[in-house]
This record gives C-alpha cells, sequence and structure tokens, in this order.
C-alpha cells in the first residue's frame, strides 16, 4: 500500500500524541496519585440503607490524626448530610467521602474543585480530598435525577481547627 | 444528464422521506434548544422549570438520535444504491424499515411531549440517556427499541443489496461509498447489543411492571456500551461526506483510497471497546478497566487524526487543481461561496477543536474537573452539534437536488446559514467550554444555587450566560434559514441537470489497499473479540456485586404536583396547599423537603 511520506510522517507524530498522553496521564494516576473512583466503596442495598452501619447515620466520623469519614446519603433533592445542615470537616485534614443514592442516580459535586462523582443506587462511591484553609464550598447535584433537580445543593464548611469539636462528628 | 432520481426513482422517495423525518426533527428540536438556552441562563423562561427537562428531552432524542439517524439512513440509501450502481434488492424491505423507525420515532416523541400536557397520564422526562431507575412510560422504551430494530432492518437491506452486487462481481474491490457504509453498520450492531439487552430485558418489562427492579449499575454500563459507539454512527456519514463529496467541491479527488478504508476498519474495531470512559466516575467499576478503556480512547483518536490529514490534503489538492499557490495562500483558491463546500469545511475545522476539548474528556484524572459540567454538552455540540449536523445541512445543498431533480433554491441563503451555524456555535460552545470550568454543571434547568456562586477568572459568568443565549438564538436562526432553504428547494420544479453528481476516481486507486482491508468478516470477528475482552470482566462483576436484577424498584418521572405540594404541606404544616401549589409548587416542595428533619 502507497503512503505518502508526508504521511508518514503525520501518522508517526499522531502515534506520539497518543502514547503521550497515555504516559501522561498513567503518570497522573501513578505518579501524582490521583486515583480513580473505582470499586472500593463496596455495595449497598440501596431500600435497607437504615441498616448500614454508617449511613444509618451519615456525617462525619474522625478515623484517625487528621482523617475522616463523611458519609453522605444523597435522595430526590438533598444531600444528608449536605443540604439542610452543611457538611462540617476540619481544616488541614484528609476526608474521604462515602457517598450513596438511597433513589434515582445522582451526582456530587463540590463546585470550583475536582471533587466530582456519581452517587449510584446499591454502589458506593468513595473519594479521598484534602482540605485546606478555613472556608466554605458549594455543592451540587450534576446528575440530572428529576424535576426538581435544579434544587438539589448544599454546602460544605471547612471549620478552623480552633472551632472543631465533639459535636460535630457523629462517633 | 440524469441524476439518482432518474435513474432510482424508487429509492430517491425513501431517501426524500427519510430527509423529510430528518428535518422535522430537526426543526423542533432546534426551537426546544432555544427554550433552553434562554431558561437555563435566567434570560428568558417562557416554561416552568419541570418542564425544562421535557423539553431537554425531547431536545436530546430529536437531534441526537432521530435527525442525524434518520439522515444517515437516507445518505446510506444514496451511496448504497449509487456505489453498486443499481436498486435496492427489494424496496418493499427497504420501505418496511423506514415505517418502523418513523413508528418508533412517533411513539418515543408522543410519550416525551405527553409530559407538557398535565391530562395525558404519560412521561418520558428521562432525557436521552434514560438512566434507571428513573422510569419513563414504557412507550418511551418501545419506541426507541422498534427504531433500533429499523436500523438493523435497513443494515440488513443494504448487506443483501452487497451479496447481489458481490454475485455479479465476485472480484471486484467494494466500492469506497458502499465499503463506508458495511462497516459503519458491522460497528452498529455490534455496538446496538447493549442498549437492546438494556432496554428489551431490563426496561420494557420493568417498566410494564413484569420484573419489579433494575440494577442502575448494569443497564448504565450497558448504555455506555452503545453510548460511544453511537457517536461514531453519527460521525461515519459525515466522514463519509468528506472522504467522497468534499474533495471533489474542493475541485479535487480524494487523495488516497486505501488510507479511507484503513480509518473505517479502525473505527469498527476500537468504537465499542472505549464506553467505560463515560463512567470514569462511577463507582463500582475497577480502575484497571477504565484505564483499558482510556487506552482504547486515546488510539481511537488515530483514525480521526489520519482523517485531518487525507481530508485536508484532498482540499489543498484541490484548491491547487484551482490555481491556488503557497504555503497557505492556496485555501483563498477554495470555492468558499459553494455552502456546500463552505458548511462541510467549517464543520471539519471546529471538529478539530473539538477533538481537542474531547481529548481532555479523555484523560481520566484531568475528567474530574469537567464530568458533567457544561463542558461536556460544549464538547458535543462542537462534535455531533457541528461537525455531524453542519456536514449534514451543508451536504444537503448538493445531495437534495439529487434525489429531488431540482436545483438549490438559494444558494447565498445556504452560504449565510451555514456560516450564521458557525459563529453562533463558536459563541455558544466556547462559552459552555469555560462554564464548565468553574464547574458550572449540565442538564440543570437553573443552574444559580442559594448557597453559592461560580467564580469566573476570566470574564464573568454573566458574559457566559450571554454568549450561549446569544449563540443559541443564531443556531436557531440557522435552522430556520436551513429549513426555509430546503422547503423552497423541494417546491420548485424539476430541471434535467440539478447539480454536478460525478465523484472523480481517488488519486491513490483501491487497487493499492491490500485486499483484506475487504476482509468484513475478519474486521467483524477481531471487533467481537475486543469487545469480549473489554466487557466481559466489568459485567461479570457488576452483576456478581449487585445482582442481574439489582434492588432498585422504579421512579416514575410523572409525579403528580398536588401529590408533591400534600407531602410538602404536610410536612411543613405553615406551607399551606394553596400557597404551594399556586406558585412555583416544585421549589416550594423542594425547600420543603430541604428543611426537613431527616428521620434517619
Amino acid at each position: 500500500m502507497e503512503i505518502h511520506r508526508y504521511e508518514k510522517i503525520w501518522l508517526a507524530g499522531a502515534l506520539l500524541l497518543i502514547v503521550g498522553f497515555i504516559a501522561t496521564i498513567s503518570y497522573g494516576a501513578v505518579g501524582a496519585g490521583i486515583e480513580m473512583v473505582d470499586d472500593d466503596g463496596g455495595q449497598i442495598e440501596p431500600n435497607a440503607i437504615s441498616d448500614h452501619p454508617k449511613f444509618s447515620e451519615p456525617g462525619t466520623y474522625k478515623t484517625g490524626e487528621n482523617e475522616y469519614d463523611v458519609y453522605v446519603v444523597a435522595y430526590q433533592f438533598a444531600f444528608d448530610p449536605g443540604t439542610s445542615d452543611p457538611i462540617r470537616v476540619p481544616a488541614n485534614s484528609e476526608v474521604t467521602f462515602h457517598i450513596t443514592s438511597r433513589d434515582v442516580v445522582h451526582g456530587f459535586e463540590i463546585v470550583g474543585t475536582n471533587a466530582n462523582t456519581m452517587a449510584i443506587p446499591g454502589q458506593v462511591a468513595t473519594i479521598t480530598v484534602e482540605f485546606g484553609e478555613p472556608t466554605e464550598y458549594g455543592l451540587l447535584c450534576h446528575e440530572y435525577c428529576g424535576s426538581a433537580h435544579h434544587a438539589m445543593e448544599g454546602s460544605i464548611q471547612v471549620v478552623p481547627q480552633s472551632q472543631w469539636n465533639e459535636s460535630m462528628v457523629v462517633n | 444528464m440524469a441524476t439518482f432520481v432518474d435513474r432510482y426513482p424508487d429509492e430517491a422517495k425513501v431517501v426524500q422521506a427519510s430527509f423529510a423525518v430528518a428535518f422535522i426533527a430537526l426543526g423542533i428540536g432546534a426551537f426546544f434548544g432555544l427554550i433552553q438556552a434562554l431558561h437555563r441562563t435566567n434570560i428568558l423562561r417562557v416554561i416552568d422549570s419541570v418542564d425544562y427537562y421535557t423539553l431537554l428531552t425531547a431536545h436530546g432524542v430529536l437531534l441526537a438520535l432521530v435527525f442525524t439517524i434518520f439522515f444517515l439512513v437516507g445518505v446510506f440509501t444514496w451511496a448504497i444504491a449509487k456505489g453498486f450502481e443499481r436498486p435496492l434488492p427489494d424496496i418493499r424491505l427497504t420501505w418496511a424499515w423506514f415505517g418502523l423507525m418513523t413508528t418508533g420515532t412517533v411513539l418515543t416523541a408522543v410519550a416525551i411531549l405527553a409530559g407538557l400536557v398535565p391530562e395525558i397520564p404519560m412521561s418520558a422526562d428521562v432525557l436521552y440517556t434514560f438512566y434507571a431507575p428513573l422510569e419513563a412510560h414504557p412507550a418511551f422504551y418501545i419506541g426507541l427499541a422498534m427504531f433500533i430494530v429499523g436500523t438493523w432492518m435497513a443494515g440488513a437491506d443494504w448487506f443483501l443489496a452487497y451479496r447481489d452486487w458481490r454475485g455479479d462481481n465476485p472480484d471486484e474491490r467494494i466500492p469506497l461509498q458502499p465499503f463506508m457504509v458495511l462497516t459503519t453498520m458491522i460497528m452498529w450492531y455490534v455496538s446496538t447489543l447493549g442498549v437492546a439487552v438494556a432496554v428489551v430485558f431490563f426496561l420494557i418489562p420493568w417498566s410494564l411492571g413484569l420484573i419489579e427492579t433494575v440494577n442502575p449499575l448494569l443497564t448504565r454500563t450497558l448504555f455506555w456500551y452503545f453510548g460511544h459507539p453511537v457517536v461514531y454512527f453519527w460521525l461515519m456519514p459525515a466522514y463519509l461526506l468528506w472522504y467522497t463529496v468534499l474533495p471533489k467541491l474542493a475541485g479535487g479527488r480524494l487523495f488516497s483510497d486505501p488510507l479511507a478504508r484503513v480509518v473505517f476498519v479502525l473505527f469498527v474495531l476500537l468504537s465499542t471497546p472505549v464506553g467505560i470512559h463515560h463512567q470514569y466516575v462511577d463507582p463500582g467499576i475497577a480502575e484497571g478497566f477504565k484505564f483499558i478503556a482510556m487506552t482504547n480512547t486515546m488510539f481511537l483518536l488515530l483514525p480521526s487524526l489520519l482523517t485531518a490529514f487525507t481530508v485536508v490534503a484532498s482540499v489543498e489538492h484541490g484548491a491547487r487543481q484551482r490555481g491556488g499557490e503557497g504555503y497557505l495562500s492556496w485555501l483563498g483558491a477554495l470555492p468558499w461561496r459553494d455552502p456546500a463546500f463552505a458548511g462541510m469545511a467549517l464543520a471539519g475545522l471546529m471538529f478539530a477543536a473539538g477533538g481537542f476539548s474531547g481529548m481532555v474528556n479523555a484523560g481520566m484524572n484531568i475528567n474530574y474537573l469537567v464530568h458533567n459540567t457544561l463542558w461536556v454538552p460544549g464538547h458535543f455540540h462542537m462534535t455531533v452539534g457541528t461537525a455531524v449536523a453542519l456536514t449534514m445541512m451543508a451536504g444537503t445543498y448538493w445531495l437534495l437536488p439529487q434525489i429531488t431533480g431540482k436545483t438549490v433554491y438559494s444558494r447565498p441563503i445556504g452560504l449565510f446559514q451555514v456560516v450564521l451555524w458557525f459563529i453562533g456555535m463558536v459563541f455558544m460552545s466556547n462559552a459552555m467550554h469555560r462554564g464548565g470550568l468553574l464547574g458550572i454543571p449540565r442538564r440543570t434547568a437553573e443552574p444559580q444555587y442559594q448557597n453559592f456562586d461560580f467564580a469566573a477568572a476570566v470574564g464573568s459568568v454573566g458574559e457566559i450566560r450571554m454568549q450561549i443565549a446569544f449563540g443559541g438564538l443564531l443556531l436557531f436562526l440557522s435552522v430556520v434559514f436551513f429549513l426555509f432553504n430546503v422547503a423552497a428547494t423541494w417546491a420548485e420544479d424539476r430541471v434535467d441537470t440539478p447539480v454536478d453528481d460525478t465523484i472523480p476516481a481517488p488519486l491513490s486507486p483501491p487497487s493499492g489497499a491490500p485486499l483484506i482491508l475487504d476482509n468484513l468478516a475478519l474486521w467483524t470477528g477481531i471487533a467481537v473479540v475486543l469487545v469480549v475482552l473489554a466487557y466481559t470482566l466489568p459485567l461479570a462483576s457488576i452483576v456478581t456485586d449487585s445482582g442481574l436484577l439489582g434492588s432498585s424498584p422504579g421512579f416514575p418521572v410523572a409525579i403528580s404536583l398536588e401529590a408533591l405540594a400534600e407531602a410538602a404541606a404536610s410536612a411543613l404544616p405553615h406551607v399551606s396547599l394553596d400557597a404551594a401549589a399556586g406558585l412555583r409548587p416544585l421549589d416550594v416542595a423542594a425547600e420543603a423537603a430541604e428543611t426537613l428533619e431527616v428521620s434517619r
């Protein structure tokens, strides 16, 4: 098959670009440590969330020195916690969110960050993020979940260590 | 000199009918698009936000599925008859698939649009991705299934034509255009299997109440098994026109027939085992499977990058045949006043930009930043919304004369219209991309929140909204001019030679292509093996984890407003039912729901 010289150069450049993309993404995953949401969170019975040891009482749990777990249940059309009460985490902490849905598919996006995952009934999504200085983030559902989807929002308060107290954790 | 309609009058009627359905869908879908663009930017709200999702569902289904695929079956029917130089084997079969596809479309469209009429107890506000356990009326799923089966019959029709042709021409290479049709249909058969299983085995029985529950991750994964190849199904008719028609319009000929075949074979192989890249942030799917989907996706860039070379080289050749010279000044020698050429060339240019934003989406770690934000519709309005849709509109100015025997009513209106589309999309899609980077979500009637604002580093959110609304207005006007031009063309009288419909032979002829490229059975086999490799383990683990039928009952989208308002009123005694129903009941209910004390 006759391939023009310029075409060969282009082909080589295209393959180089592709391999380069795969290499940078692999570096992002392994070197920079950006893990994908995966199957680590396990499964949950969406109709029996109240039987779950943590999701039955969603909120912030302390798991170690500056390490916290936050359990969030998404449902039409709110996050618990997040909507009626903000999610509270201390400043300069490492937080693992565990997110599930008790009805339809929802989304979980901390506005202005790359903390972004799906909430699928029957599955638990886990993402670990680092919080820095005290501030407040918006929280929104980014997957269409029904007629009042646009009202599904909330907030995350990153509380100064000095103001952090036992009443802000569940355990 | 006779054209297509004189040589194949029966086939021309089917192409005309397919285009007619496509253009009706385009008109309705574009109108809904305008309403959405004005609504979500809070510039003009003529509908309730609940109805926004009805229009959004209709916009997606009518444009992404009905307009594109009806245009596709028209072009492919034209390409098969013209390429094999013979009528289709049995025109009754051809009308049968057209009839089935149209009936399915009407059923689905009625199920969706009934959501606007409270008196009709039917609703399908599930968007075109219909993620369970949001549940639509059964007619929505049944109509979709009929539509898909119709496309399968169309493919069978074209393969039967191929068999007849092969019988008479045992030693010839498959002509290029039919080769493109057949390879595209192989990809389609392989990929629609996923959505067919999801709809026929799970969603239809579930919506009819025959089974109680579904596994939402399973039906979602089966959808995306189909959901990425479908974008190539939209794109392949555009590629067919870019490879075989655009070089001719530019005044030249295709650079390389063998390379064109290689590209289509690559799409057969790589289009399907990539769907999990739409599920990068889904729980329940191991990272390794996402990594495999990512690498396959990156290699899928190859056929599109090769296409960029071949198409640009062919167009440059055409320009030089017309007297163009220099490194770049040959661009000026191109027939920019021809709407068919100008539209396709602009569509190709925007596809390059859309390709780059797609590379960002495909990068699984950077995808966290843009997943389900406005960036994503910004991306696909450049690809399916321009590369495909604008090529189809531009191609119409060359195809419609062939299938009707009538000259285009107004080439200046045509030129104005395709340029208007391009400009409108520049405004709308660049603003959508930027809005996505701020975290503004897609698929949201009112992305204006109580708890926070979106912060723009450059420009402002208000400016982004204005660009989206203004771009959406230009796009709608472009469609109005297009439909007017098409209707006026159709109303003209037949002439002998409405258009020069010859397609010159490629510079590198098919004889240079290895014979193995035409071995369709081989490529089908490899494609199936790749799909089995990419999907067996993820699907098996999803089923093992949560069961074939899962445990999610349906959540019908047809929520009665009274019921919701009553629930809100009983939860919050101080919200009276009258006030709730009189104002904006759903917003009141949602607010009430937010303040409810959660019992668990």
